[in-house]
C-alpha cells in the first residue's frame, strides 16, 4: 500500500520535473529570441546609416532651462533625424545651472531663458539668441480689465492695490497668483517690475499649468504665464497699452519678454564640428520651422 | 524491509523539504534586508544631503526665522512658518478626522447591521485607495471655490487681508481630515473587534445600555489600538504632499485658517525643480526635518504597541 503511494508520488514528481523542464526550455527559447533581436538591431541600424549621404557623427550635449524643454526636445529630435549618427542629449536643470555646466566644460551648449550676466560673459560664455518668449499677464475670463500700467501691476503684486475697483474693474478682491522661487518666468516677471523677491503672492504655484488652472477658476485672480500656453480660459491684459502679440514681442514693443539663449564656451568657430553643424541647422529653414511649431517667436524675420 | 524502505523514502522526502525550507528562508531574509537596506541608505542620504546646509545657513536661521527668500541676492531660508504649518495643519486635521473616524469604526464594529456594514466597509476601503492627486484636484475644483465665498464674506470689510481664492490652511485641513479617515477607521475597527465579547456581555448583564457599554467598556478596552490608529493618521497627514500642494496656496505665511500656507512636504515639491546650490541643499534640510517628524511619530507608535503587548 505504502509502496504504491510512494510510486504514485514518484510519478507525480517525474511529471512535475518534465513540466518545469519544459518551462526552462521555453525560457531559454525566449531569452534566445530576445538576444537575437537585440544583436540584430545594430546591424540593421548600420545598414540604414550607410544609406545616408552624411558622415557627421558625434554628440551634442546640452543642459539648462526647463522653460526651453519643448524647443530643445524638438530641435534634438529633428537634428538626430537629419544626422542619424549624432546623438543629442539634453538635461533640464535650470538656466543658471546650464550656464555653469557649459563654463565648466561638462556640456557643449547651455540653455538659458535669460540673458547672460556680465560675469558669465567675462568667464567666456557666448550667447546666441535663438527665440523670444513673451510673458503674459492673465486674469479670469470674466474680468473686464483689459489694460494695466506697469506701475499698477507693481502695486498689485506688492499687495498695495487689493481690489479691481482701484484699477477700473468691478468690486472684486484681487487674488495674486505667481510662480515659485527659482522659476525663470518669475525671475523675468519680477525683474521687469523691479520687484525681485518682494512680491506678496497669495498663491505660489510650481507649474505654468497650475497657474492657468488657478487663474481661470478663481474670480478676481491675476497671474503670469508663458506666451505659448495661452488659451481662451483666461483673459489677456495689455501692459502700458501694448498687447502681447507675436509682432509686439519680436519688435520689442511688448517689454515683458525674455530671450531663449543657447550658450557656448567661446565663439562658434571654436566649437567642434557637430556643435557648429547644430547651429547651422538652427539657422536653416528646417530648424526655424521646428522652433515656430514649438511656439517660439523668432528674433528677426 | 518494507519499514526500512519507507524510512528511506521519508528521509529523502525530509531532506528535500529541508532544502525548500532553507531556500525559502533565504529568500525571506533577502527581502527583509532589502527593506532594511533601503531605510538605512535613505537615512544616510538624507543626513548627508540635509546637514551641510545647516552649517552653511545656520540652524537658528533655518529653524527659527520666518523669511523664506531662497533666490534673493541676500537669501534667507527661514522655515519656522513652514514647520508651524505642518504641525498646526496636521493637528487640526486630526482634530476633525479622528472623532469621525473612531465613531465610524464604532458603527462598523458594534452598531451596523451586517448588510449595511457590507456596504460601508468597501466604501471606506475605496476611500483609502483613491490617489492623493484626485483629492487635490477635487479640492481645488470644489472645496476652494466654496472656501473663497466664505473668505469673501468674512473679510468683506477687511483692508489688510490678502485674498487667497480659497486656497488656504482650512482647505488643506479638510482634505487631510478626509484622507486620514480610512486609516483611522480601519485600524480602530480592528481594535474594537478585538475586544473580548465577555467584557461587553458583562457590562450589558450589569444593566448598562449598549451606548454606555460602547463608551465606557469597549472603547477604553480598545484604547491602545485606537491610539495607534490616531498616530498612523498623524503620520499620513504629515507626509501628504500632492493633495495639499493643490489646495493650500503654497505661500509661506503664518498658519491662520484663511492664510495661504506652505507645508514641509509642499515646500520640497514646489521648489525642487529649479533649485540650485544652497537653495537645493536647504530643501534637503527640510526633508530631514520631515524625516525627524516621521521618526518621532513612529517612535510613539512603537512605544504604544509595546505598551499594548505588556498590558
Amino acid at each position: 500500500m505504502r509502496r504504491e503511494q510512494a510510486g504514485a508520488n514518484k510519478i507525480v514528481r517525474k511529471r512535475k520535473l518534465t513540466l518545469s523542464d519544459r518551462l526552462l526550455y521555453a525560457m531559454i527559447l525566449v531569452i534566445g529570441i530576445l538576444a537575437g533581436q537585440s544583436m540584430g538591431a545594430p546591424i540593421q541600424g548600420t545598414s540604414m546609416e550607410t544609406v545616408q549621404e552624411t558622415t557627421l557623427s558625434g554628440t551634442v550635449t546640452m543642459a539648462g532651462s526647463t522653460s526651453m524643454e519643448t524647443f530643445v526636445n524638438a530641435l534634438a529630435e529633428g537634428f538626430m533625424n537629419r544626422y542619424p549618427q549624432v546623438i543629442v542629449t539634453a538635461e533640464f536643470t535650470g538656466s543658471s545651472a546650464g550656464i555653469e555646466a557649459v563654463l565648466a566644460g561638462s556640456v557643449d551648449i547651455g540653455n538659458s531663458s535669460r540673458r547672460l550676466r556680465p560675469e558669465e560673459k567675462a568667464a567666456g560664455a557666448v550667447e546666441h539668441v535663438v527665440a523670444l518668449d513673451g510673458i503674459v499677464v492673465v486674469t479670469d475670463a470674466d474680468n473686464f480689465v483689459r489694460e494695466l500700467t506697469k506701475e499698477q501691476l507693481g502695486e498689485i503684486y506688492q499687495g498695495n492695490i487689493r481690489n479691481w475697483r482701484q484699477v477700473g474693474g468691478t468690486d472684486t478682491a484681487i487674488v495674486v497668483v505667481g510662480r515659485e522661487a527659482g522659476s525663470g518666468t518669475r525671475e523675468t516677471f519680477e525683474a521687469f517690475l523691479g520687484l525681485e523677491d518682494t512680491c506678496a503672492y497669495a498663491n505660489e504655484l510650481h507649474s505654468t499649468g497650475a497657474v492657468m488652472a488657478r487663474v481661470s477658476s478663481t474670480p478676481g485672480a491675476i497671474g503670469y504665464v508663458s506666451f505659448e500656453v495661452l488659451d481662451d480660459t483666461v483673459s489677456v491684459v495689455a501692459i502700458d497699452g501694448v498687447m502681447p502679440t507675436e509682432e509686439a514681442i519680436r519688435e520689442g514693443l511688448y517689454r515683458l519678454s525674455r530671450p531663449y539663449v543657447m550658450v557656448t564656451k567661446g565663439e562658434l568657430e571654436k566649437q567642434c564640428e557637430t556643435v557648429r553643424e547644430f547651429f547651422l541647422y538652427l539657422d536653416a529653414e528646417e530648424g526655424k520651422s521646428l522652433l515656430r511649431r514649438a511656439g517660439g517667436i523668432l528674433p528677426d524675420e | 524491509m518494507r519499514q526500512i524502505d519507507s524510512i528511506l523514502y521519508r528521509s529523502s522526502q525530509v531532506s528535500c523539504a529541508q532544502a525548500i525550507e532553507k531556500a525559502a528562508e533565504m529568500i525571506f531574509s533577502l527581502c527583509a534586508f532589502t527593506a532594511v537596506g533601503a531605510v538605512f541608505s535613505i537615512t544616510l542620504y538624507m543626513i548627508a544631503n540635509g546637514v551641510p546646509a545647516v552649517f552653511q545657513a545656520g540652524v537658528k536661521e533655518i529653524l527659527f526665522t520666518t523669511v523664506w527668500q531662497p533666490t534673493a541676492t541676500e537669501p534667507s531660508f527661514g522655515i519656522l512658518y513652514v514647520i508651524l504649518t505642518s504641525i498646526i495643519g496636521t493637528f487640526l486635521a486630526v482634530l476633525l478626522g479622528v472623532p469621525v473616524g473612531i465613531l465610524a469604526a464604532v458603527f462598523l464594529a458594534e452598531v451596523a447591521p451586517r448588510r449595511l456594514a457590507a456596504v460601508v466597509r468597501p466604501a471606506v476601503e475605496l476611500l483609502a485607495g483613491i490617489p492623493s492627486v484626485i483629492y487635490g484636484v477635487l479640492g481645488m475644483m470644489i472645496l476652494n471655490p466654496l472656501m473663497y465665498r466664505l473668505e469673501q464674506r468674512i473679510f468683506a470689510d477687511s483692508q489688510t487681508h490678502q485674498f487667497t481664492g480659497g486656497a488656504n490652511l482650512l482647505s488643506a485641513v479638510f482634505v487631510l481630515a478626509l484622507m486620514i479617515l480610512p486609516t483611522v477607521i480601519n485600524i480602530s475597527e480592528a481594535a474594537l473587534l478585538a475586544v473580548p465579547p465577555e467584557l461587553k456581555a458583562s457590562s450589558l448583564a450589569l444593566g448598562a445600555s449598549p451606548v454606555q457599554t460602547i463608551f465606557q467598556v469597549t472603547i477604553p478596552a480598545a484604547r491602545s489600538g485606537i491610539l495607534a490608529a490616531v498616530v498612523l493618521g498623524v503620520g499620513r497627514a504629515v507626509g501628504e504632499a500632492m493633495a495639499i500642494s493643490l489646495v493650500s496656496g503654497n505661500s509661506v505665511n503664518l498658519p491662520l485658517p484663511f492664510h495661504s500656507v506652505r507645508f514641509l512636504t509642499t515646500a520640497i515639491v514646489s521648489e525642487m525643480g529649479y533649485a540650485g546650490g544652497l537653495h537645493r541643499q536647504v530643501l534637503f534640510t527640510i526633508g530631514l526635518v520631515l524625516f525627524v517628524f516621521i521618526m518621532i511619530i513612529n517612535g510613539i507608535l512603537s512605544s504604544i504597541l509595546k505598551g499594548e503587548k505588556r498590558g
